[in-house]
């Protein structure tokens, strides 16, 4: 039985309640489940004998323009031992985005999420150190969401005189 | 020996201030390597063996501004590098010039978002606006040599905006 | 140097430094802790990178990488543009290795269409990935030795690069940012002049890697000044998320080329080297050897490398050839049609990772079905590289910082993005 079709039913055996959604779009495991659990999932996928998902390649967000679950966390996480890659995707609301963090699961997640936090402003809840990451700090807007324009808007950031 | 052998015991040479200054300048134009990002490294070969920078005096990369006469900006500048690039810019001592080395230095390039400044001339005076995205390392070197006529060709005056001098007039005819 | 004041720093970054109580104070530093700020422009960030030191003395207590200087916004570009125009800009991702990038980008993309490059074509991918290895390993290591004071390497690294650069001049047209690969194909084919060129160069680097080696190896400068600096911990080190080079010299054996593998590398034949220590020598030691086996992948690939197309021939997708697109009717509608509404993907989102020379470079495209993406994020090496450079310095001194960076190799363009 390979990796891939053993990690949903052990997801469904842990978590009896929670409605998880599975898509496989080219070879691609994509697990879309509520918000407020993925540190649970995140613990129980990390440290499961089997799955052993230890490393967190990348957190990031989806701006979906919509009113309802406007924005889609995703979280793409390897497993060393059995070299499979698994996306989770957790909706968030417009108003108040927020979710909490995953760093004390994944350690790297820290600086994926200060840049998701940097681009579409969804606030991760309990993180160690949220702040911009590439913008500047008093920045105002958040340029990956979609109603910023791609040439932003005048006068946001400043230039040094002549 | 060389030219002074052929010259009679205490020889001289008739030129301008000017031209002495103007020739000594030129040949020892030492650059401030601001590389910020991909021309940084096409900065990089231009300093290595096979085109050599060397060869036109300006081979002694000074990464302190105060030493340096010619700033090389080779990347794109972003709003915030901006303030940093002109911080160094004006730590430099004149007389000096800028070469915007690059599509993305001089006019924002193919980089049309948010984040970068659409051309250094914005913020910054530029001398020279190199082409190519990056510019060829022989490029550069043109760059740099015109810039060595341009410095050549300067009269000292020009620096200080010191006026020329009103020519005498010699009244009655 | 100017005195830094509390108005240059922004007061959460000094928060961040400050996470602990201290007697910091800006003003009277020689009584107190002292923050040095590095960077952006410093010789040896390897760009515009910056980083806040919080020094007692000359040793560091907390450092905080501060990035963004060199934030283009490429992944709102990419949400304006057709899957084609965005293939020059993964040129300048990291602009050590452009080949590379490139081939990173336009597999992601053909996963997501579901196409596959014809044989020759992905032969040539390889061979360029591993030739801007090379380039990338030997500006690495150039700038390494550069940074901790062996200035005839870094030319010496050079010389060698402009020797790859030059055949990619003859086998693209650009001697940096290749552009190369296309959807479903490489830009041009490879002329057998190129592959001599290759050949030659390969024959005579193995002298020339030596000659560099020697010259780093037996030094002790070189050695005690990189050797148990800056270690990191397998553990460690996957927990921080480091791929590439800086992962393998902490003793994990993870190479994506053997992982999961993409292109031809399963039909390779070459090692992976792991080295146990973990410091920056360990991590130089790993690029070094890289150099070697690069070259033995390229020299395999160029001797199974059939002839046959580069580009495949699936017209409501691939760019049709120029030729047929000045003759047939039918081509030329294809091809106004891609250049200037892209082609349409099906719905669903891909990631798509490849071993890049710095690390694991993955690009997640999300597609609604138009002929841009909806969004693309780019997953760079350098990024999540340079996440590890606060713990590694901690307990420092000044002058292993730079040390340090140069070991762990980032590339601002692709940090930053």
């Amino acid at each position: 039985m390979e990796i891939k079709d053993k990690i949903v039913p052990l997801l469904q055996e842990q978590f009896p309640e929670t409605n998880f959604e599975v898509t496989d779009f080219r070879g691609d495991l994509k697990i879309k489940f509520d918000a407020s659990l993925i540190v649970p999932v995140g613990n129980f996928l990390k440290q499961h004998d089997e799955l052993k998902f230890n490393m967190c390649e990348d957190v990031t967000a989806v701006d979906w323009a919509t009113k309802k679950k406007r924005f889609t966390i995703i979280y793409h996480i390897y497993s060393l031992e059995n070299k499979f890659r698994l996306r989770l995707a957790c909706d968030v609301e417009e108003n108040h985005p927020h979710i909490e963090s995953v760093v004390p699961v994944w350690k790297s997640a820290n600086w994926y999420e200060r840049e998701t936090y940097d681009m579409y402003g969804i606030k991760f809840d309990n993180h160690p150190d949220l702040r911009r990451m590439y913008m500047p700090e008093e920045y105002e807007y958040y340029p990956l969401r979609k109603e910023y324009p791609l040439m932003g808007i005048p006068g946001d950031l400043t230039l040094p005189k002549k | 020996m060389g030219l002074e052998a052929k010259l009679m015991s205490d020889g001289f040479l008739t030129t301008t201030i000017d031209a002495l200054v103007g020739w000594a300048r030129e040949s020892s134009v030492w650059p401030m390597p601001m590389g910020i990002s991909c021309c940084g490294i096409e900065m990089m070969a231009v300093a290595g063996p096979k085109y050599d920078i060397a060869r036109f005096g300006s081979e002694v990369m000074r990464f302190t501004p105060r030493q340096c006469d010619v700033m090389l900006v080779a990347g794109t500048v972003t709003y915030k590098m901006s303030h940093v690039v002109k911080k160094i810019y004006d730590q430099m001592p004149d007389p000096k010039w800028v070469i915007a080395m690059g599509v993305c230095t001089s006019t924002g390039g193919m980089y049309r978002s948010y984040s970068v400044v659409q051309g250094i001339d914005h913020f910054l005076p530029v001398d020279i606006y190199l082409a190519g995205c990056p510019p060829r390392p022989d490029n550069l070197l043109n760059a740099l040599m015109l810039i060595q006529d341009k410095i050549k060709n300067t009269k000292a005056r020009e620096f200080q905006n010191i006026p020329l001098l009103e020519p005498v007039k010699v009244n009655g005819n | 140097m100017e005195k830094l004041t509390k108005d240059d720093v922004h007061p959460s970054i000094v928060k961040a430094l400050l996470d602990q109580e201290t007697n910091i104070t800006f003003e009277d530093a020689l009584e107190n802790e002292m923050i040095l700020n590095m960077g952006p422009q410093h010789p040896a960030t390897h760009g515009v990178l910056r980083v806040l030191l919080r020094l007692d003395g000359e040793t560091i207590v907390a450092a905080v990488p501060d990035l963004g200087y060199l934030h283009r916004g490429y992944e709102k570009m990419a949400e304006n543009m057709s899957f084609y125009e965005f293939i020059p800009h993964t040129d300048r991702l990291d602009y050590i290795s452009p080949p590379a990038n490139n081939t990173a980008f336009c597999l992601a993309v053909e996963k997501l269409y579901g196409i596959e490059a014809p044989l020759r074509a992905q032969y040539i991918r390889m061979i360029m990935t591993e030739l801007a290895r090379i380039t990338s390993h030997l500006v690495a290591v150039g700038s390494l030795a550069m940074d901790v004071g062996a200035l005839t390497v870094f030319l010496w690294c050079l010389r060698e690069r402009e020797k790859v650069l030059n055949s990619y001049d003859i086998i693209c047209g650009a001697r940096f940012t290749t552009s190369y690969t296309r959807i479903g194909g490489v830009a041009a084919d490879m002329p057998d002049e190129a592959i001599v060129i290759i050949k030659d160069f390969i024959a005579q680097f193995e002298e020339k890697l030596d000659e560099a080696e020697r010259l780093l190896n037996t030094n002790r400068i070189f050695v005690e000044r990189l050797e148990g600096v800056g270690v990191i911990s397998g553990e460690e080190a996957i927990n921080m998320g480091l791929t590439g080079p800086n992962l393998r010299g902490s003793g994990i054996d993870h190479d994506l080329r053997r992982a999961n593998p993409y292109m031809l590398y399963d039909q390779m034949d070459f090692k992976v080297p792991v080295y146990n220590e973990g410091d920056s020598l360990a991590r130089y030691f790993v690029r070094a050897d890289e150099l070697r086996e690069s070259c033995k992948i390229i020299l395999q690939c160029l001797d199974k490398m059939p002839k046959g197309e580069i580009m495949l021939n699936s017209p409501k997708k691939v760019l049709p050839r120029k030729t047929e697109i000045y003759t047939k009717m039918e081509e030329l509608i294809h091809d106004f049609m891609i250049v200037n509404f892209g082609v349409k993907p099906p719905v669903g989102d891909i990631y798509s990772a490849v071993e890049n020379p710095k690390g694991e470079l993955g690009f997640y495209i999300v597609s609604k079905g138009e002929g841009h993406p909806w969004k693309m994020k780019i997953r760079s090496p350098s990024f999540c590289n340079l996440q590890s450079l606060g713990g590694l310095i901690k307990g420092h001194m000044i002058s292993d910082v730079v040390a340090i960076i140069g070991s762990l190799d980032p590339v601002m363009g692709e940090a930053d993005k």
